[in-house]
């Protein structure tokens, strides 16, 4: 399988810069998926690296070699799209070998994958069925099966799951994780649901409007954002942020609010000392409190509880503001009442308030 | 009278006004028409005053030759300007269906044709071949040709007057086929280039497949609408040299104001009738399998969801 590096990669439509200057490497095997909101240009880079779209500049290199100028026939890649694109005048068997009967492929060879692919994804009873006939599942794995069947090496999946219910879409997730796993090929996949982005990835590249906000395995993404747009985007339900700014209180560095007074861990505190009078941005996860009665905890008066199961999202008035925690849901919590929290400190994030990187010392990044 | 019997009524009257328009405007002139192809009937006389004939005048045009040999022409005219208009037709929406500039204004122009009249293009064209002013052959002539006998021979004619419908009906199944061709999935089409189609393979395989029904529906359309045609070729060649031009259409109207033969006329019209009654079934049989089909398909799927 091959290596997949994207460099300099710029794309235009006349005056419209939508990708100014990308770089990416996808290494050997590698599931990466591409996560932003929507517009910001995913599937544009997947488009280009399918050969859908030529590249304004830059370069797509595949084992070194640019691929920039062929057709998508020649680059040995397989394509899901969102809409599943079948071919709604064949069936699920012709739907499938259409690729294979077009490069020539011997009749025997052909059923013999055909036959493969379908049983591996459940499609046997369906085979001779049209795409009409078929519930939106179905026909995404026949759009599956289609570029399975292909044996390509680069899969490129363009949000193949968001046109079904939510059921669905989490069933579609574990198969598709189970998949990747069995077949071994380089996927690139593009999604704008950070879930899916984060069960699925192997490395995560977060873009946001044509450029790559930070890249990395789902857990690095999720513990030290380097920015404010990737901690927001990151993790559900998602990140408080709180503005003030950095002081100095009995010979710790807290962030200092309207109201409140939150001490720093050592990692931040070493790092930024001496920046008295900074304004930042604090960013605490919902699941970054915990209630205690010390006297450094923050008096929160609880406004709303969105039950999710084991766990509830309770929404806070504080210092003028809205904070979601997350609380146990054996606890009972009541509307109106007021209770104390703190931040586990080890789990603060800071960012700069003006350029939303993160202020955490570039070693921890 | 009780509630529900009201109410089971009101539809049929507000149905009532358009009933009789359709009664008075479709109904009796067919009708007429039909009652007139059992009449000897002479232009100077009033209905009434014709004799009744029975099926005399259907039998009679079984064994004229003049009607048979114009019901050929007729067929052979259709068959040849709707397979040449339909491949000219798709081929150019084929070429003309991609997004440079000045193509809106390029496909506007295309449709010109349509637009004018037909009184108006039979005039045209037949200045066109005129056999020493017209542009065809004064250009024959400049390149160092021999002028050819355009509206002269029969041959030669009826290969004119195909060449002007052709003109004058490419566009409308141009413009229907680009239409078809525009709605397709944009993503399909990317998904048979990915799967390693060339332009021709993904015409043939995808493409063509997929605009099928908007293609049969304009080949009938236009197949019913050449079994009518008339004003082009009355104005370039009237039916001539001899019968090689006299479509049906043209020997009815003849056989009305050149022979005064009315009834004759309204047989040889009910038979141009059934014909074409024949196609739009047809048609509207296609259209209902279609139908049937697409809704099949629909209820199979929501079974399985
Ligand atoms: N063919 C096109 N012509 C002009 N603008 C386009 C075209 N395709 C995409 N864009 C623009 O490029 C931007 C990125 O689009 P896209 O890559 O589809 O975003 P997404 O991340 O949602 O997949 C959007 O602002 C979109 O409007
Ligand atoms: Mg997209």
């Amino acid at each position: 399988m091959p290596v997949i590096e994207l460099k300099n990669l710029k794309k235009t439509y006349g005056a419209l810069t939508v990708i100014e200057d990308l770089n990416l490497t996808m290494a050997d095997g590698e599931f990466v998926v591409l996560v932003g909101p929507s517009g910001c240009g995913k599937s544009t880079t997947l488009r280009m690296i399918a050969g859908l779209e030529t590249n304004t500049d830059g370069q797509i290199l595949v084992d070194g070699k640019d691929v920039s100028a062929l057709e998508p026939k020649e680059r040995d890649i397989a394509m899901v799209f969102q809409d599943y694109a079948l071919y709604p005048h064949m069936n699920v068997a012709k739907n499938m070998s259409f690729a294979l009967r077009l490069a020539r492929y011997k009749k025997a060879e052909i059923n013999k994958r055909v036959t493969e692919v379908a049983a591996m994804l459940d499609l046997t009873d369906y085979l001779d069925r049209m795409p009409g006939e078929l519930s939106g599942g179905q026909r995404q794995r026949v759009a599956m099966g289609r570029a399975l069947v292909r044996d390509a090496s680069i899969f490129l999946f363009d949000e193949p799951l968001s046109n079904l219910d939510a059921k669905l879409r989490g069933q579609m997730r574990a198969e598709l994780a189970l998949l990747s796993q069995r077949i071994e090929k380089n996927i690139i996949y593009v999604t704008h649901d950070q879930i899916e982005a984060m069960t699925l990835g192997d490395r995560i590249v977060v873009m946001k409007a044509g450029e790559i906000m930070q890249q990395g395995t789902p857990e690095e993404l999720y513990r030290t954002p380097a920015n404010k747009f990737v901690a927001g985007f990151i993790g559900s339900p998602t990140m408080n942020f709180l503005d003030g700014t950095l002081a100095t209180q009995a010979g710790r560095m807290v962030v200092q609010g309207e109201s409140y007074a939150i001490p720093l861990p050592e990692t931040y505190s070493q790092h930024l000392a001496g920046s008295d009078g900074q304004p930042v941005t604090l960013g605490v996860r919902p699941s970054s409190f915990e209630e205690t009665d010390s006297d450094t905890a923050l008096p929160m008066k609880i406004i709303l509880s969105e039950y999710i199961g084991s766990q509830s999202v309770v929404i806070c008035e504080f210092g003028g503001q809205r904070v979601s925690i997350e609380v146990n849901s054996a606890a009972p919590v009541k509307i109106g009442e007021t209770r104390t929290f703190a931040v586990k400190e080890a789990e603060i994030h800071l960012f700069d308030p003006d350029t939303g990187a993160s202020l955490l010392p570039a070693s921890k990044l | 009278m009780n509630r529900t019997l009201a109410n089971r009524l009101t539809p049929y009257m507000f149905l009532a006004p358009a009933a009789v328009i359709l009664l008075v405007a479709l109904i009796y002139p067919l009708g007429y028409v039909v009652y007139a192809s059992f009449l000897n009937w002479n232009p100077s006389q009033r209905i009434g005053q014709a004799e009744f004939v029975g099926l005399r005048n259907y039998i009679n045009l079984f064994s004229d030759e003049s009607f048979r040999e114009s019901f050929f022409v007729t067929i052979r005219f259709s068959v040849i300007v709707v397979s040449l208009e339909m491949f000219i037709g798709v081929g150019l929406a084929f070429l003309l269906d991609r997004n440079i500039r000045g193509m809106s204004a390029l496909r506007t122009l295309f449709i010109l044709p349509m637009m004018i009249s037909p009184i108006v293009v039979g005039l045209m064209w037949r200045y066109m071949y005129h056999p020493t002013v017209g542009v065809f052959n004064r250009t024959l002539k400049a390149l160092g040709f021999e002028s050819m006998p355009w509206l002269l021979d029969g041959d030669w004619a009826f290969a004119s007057i195909i060449i002007a419908d052709v003109w004058q009906w490419v566009p409308f199944i141009f413009i229907l086929s680009l239409a078809a061709l525009q709605t397709l999935p944009q993503s399909v089409m990317e998904a048979a280039r990915i799967d390693g189609a060339s332009g021709w393979q993904s015409i043939l395989y995808i493409k063509l497949p997929l605009m099928m029904p908007v293609l049969i529906i304009t080949f009938l359309l236009r197949l019913i609408d050449s079994f009518k045609v008339l004003e082009v070729i009355l104005v370039l060649t009237n039916g001539g040299p001899g019968l090689s031009t006299e479509v049906m259409a043209l020997r009815i109207s003849r056989t009305a104001t050149e022979f005064r033969e009315l009834g004759v006329a309204a047989a040889m019209s009910n038979i141009l009738l059934l014909l074409l009654l024949m196609l739009t079934l047809a048609m509207f049989f296609y259209n209902k399998i279609t139908e049937k089909r697409a809704l099949r398909q629909k209820s199979e799927a929501a079974e399985e969801m």
